[in-house]
């Protein structure tokens, strides 16, 4: 009977939306002890350089699903969010 | 303890709130986390609102589950996510006090007494913890405000979810008084049916009733629920990293398929002796009375212990022990759906001992010594790397390596 129950596949799942996008992260730890990322590498590949950041907090990401450590960056101009989950992954929100 | 301010934080739905933070597109539908896609106890963990209204309840079987809401999405729980999770709740809590202590991994009381000076009344922080939750960790909270924990915990149950309940001093009466006893902490279903011959019903007239005939009732536990009622609760909150000393360590399984005869429970009790064994001798203790505990397929359920001549943490005594018990105490009426053993009234490892003549010391050290051999090999690569012969006779049975799962339940209130 369990056979037919039919689960939902977490990995599944999170890949049919595209909103939470993992990404590749540069960053340093400053002498104080400060974790701060200075560029993120996009899935194609391309780098991308983080000018300033401009805020960080915790916060979680209804639209990205997930929470973490948000870095409020500026990214080529635009600001977007940048998150640091605790098990150590970094994600961003596609626009 | 006059004055104190108490909050009890209970998270939502949690392990769904938790997926549903994570799973976006699934927000708004009937969500339930639980079950084992691959063996067959399948029960509902937590729902979701939307599953609830459905008629989905915790501890329901998949199937009933999904007969009660169809288009119900089942999720297999993931529950090494739910304890970071908690994990980082436990951190937010901590901003506002030492006294934390945990009721399972969701749930936790928190005396903020001393935090009223600077971060303002329990009501003013229960608001900001329930908006930082919210914001931080993207789950919701319900927090009761009180001067005891039994009302706290009474609080937070009161409006869910979302929300924040005072209990204090002055409206207790008129907020937990017309509530059924049974949503009291430690009012289960046998006590329910004991205070309802005598006529009580609601908490107020459980704190209204006369004591002595409460006790003379229910024994100690009417004085104690009385004083409950009443608001006469004084125990404290534990400080944050505060363990109860471990009373007992035990273990038990749903097995893959119905055990039905003694060689199947034979195999599953010492598969289940060995973890109760090896965390005995992690934690340096011995135990000197072991429990079996047996569930049938009808779900009725029975315990047995007995008292052991010496406190022992080897495995093949504890095992032996807990199936003497099991044959001596089981007619086979019906198939075994699961079976538990446990090791109680622990005494430390190096406690003194009266030999007695006829036992052999050199036998019982070579068990020891074998004992820790075997600790050693899993340790270094894996559990089923050494396996009794036993084993071999059910594989699905013995397959299953029970001191890995995790343990969530609460430990009991009084510690």
């Amino acid at each position: 009977m369990d056979r037919e129950i039919g689960f939902y596949d977490h990995e599944y799942g999170s890949k049919a939306r595209s909103a939470k996008v993992y990404v590749d992260v540069r960053a340093v730890f400053t002498k104080d002890g400060q974790l701060r990322p200075t560029s993120i590498i996009w899935k194609d590949g391309t780098e991308y350089e983080i000018q300033a950041i401009k805020d960080v907090r915790r916060a979680a990401s209804l639209r990205a699903g997930g929470a973490g450590l948000r870095y409020t960056c500026v990214i080529a101009g635009r600001e977007s969010h940048l998150y640091y989950e605790d098990n150590n992954l970094w994600f961003v929100e596609e626009k | 303890m006059a004055g104190r301010t108490i909050l009890h934080s209970d998270a939502n739905c949690f392990y769904a709130s938790v997926e549903l933070l994570h799973h976006p597109e699934l927000r708004g539908k009937p969500v339930a986390v639980g079950g084992d896609p691959e063996a067959r106890h399948g029960i509902v963990l937590t729902a979701d609102y939307v599953a609830k209204r459905c008629g989905v309840k915790t501890g329901m079987a998949l199937w009933q589950a999904r007969q009660a809401c169809p288009e119900v999405v089942f999720l297999p729980p993931r529950m090494d996510l739910y304890l970071r999770f908690s994990h980082m709740a436990r951190e937010i809590y901590a901003e506002y006090t030492d006294l934390q202590e945990p009721f399972g991994i969701d749930e936790s009381w928190l005396d903020v007494t001393a935090s009223a000076s600077l971060k303002g009344d329990g009501m003013a922080i229960a608001e900001e913890l329930r908006e930082r939750m919210k914001r931080e960790l993207g789950i919701t909270v319900s927090v009761g405000v009180s001067f005891n924990k039994i009302f706290a915990k009474l609080g937070s149950d009161y409006k869910k979810p979302d929300a924040i309940t005072g209990m204090r001093e002055w409206e207790f009466r008129e907020k937990a008084w017309p509530l059924p006893a049974s949503d009291l902490l430690y009012v289960g279903r046998s006590t329910r049916a004991k205070l309802y011959k005598l006529g009580i019903l609601t908490i107020g007239d459980l704190a209204t009733a006369p004591e002595e005939v409460l006790h003379a009732h229910l024994g100690k536990m009417g004085s104690i629920l009385w004083a409950f009622a009443n608001g006469y609760d004084d125990s404290p909150v534990k400080a944050e990293g505060f363990h109860a000393p471990i009373k007992s360590i035990g273990n038990s399984t749903t097995s893959p398929r119905d055990l039905v005869n003694n060689e199947d429970v034979k195999i599953v009790l010492y598969l289940l002796a060995e973890s109760v064994a090896r965390r005995l001798r992690e934690n340096g203790f011995r135990c000197r009375v072991v429990e079996v505990s047996v569930r049938d397929n009808d779900l009725f359920c029975f315990t047995r212990q007995r008292k052991l001549d010496y406190a022992t943490n080897v495995t093949g005594e504890i095992a032996g022990e807990a199936f003497t018990l099991f044959v001596e105490n089981y007619d086979w009426g019906k198939p075994i759906r699961s079976v538990g053993v446990r090791g109680s009234d622990l005494v430390t490892d190096n406690y003194w001992e009266q030999l007695d003549l006829f036992s052999s010391v050199e036998r019982r050290e070579k068990q020891m010594k074998v004992d820790a051999a075997v600790d050693e090999v899993r340790k270094r690569f894996g559990f089923f790397a050494v396996q009794r012969g036993l084993m071999h006779c059910d594989e699905r049975l013995s397959h299953l390596d029970a001191r890995e799962e995790h343990t969530v339940h609460p430990h009991g209130y009084f510690g």
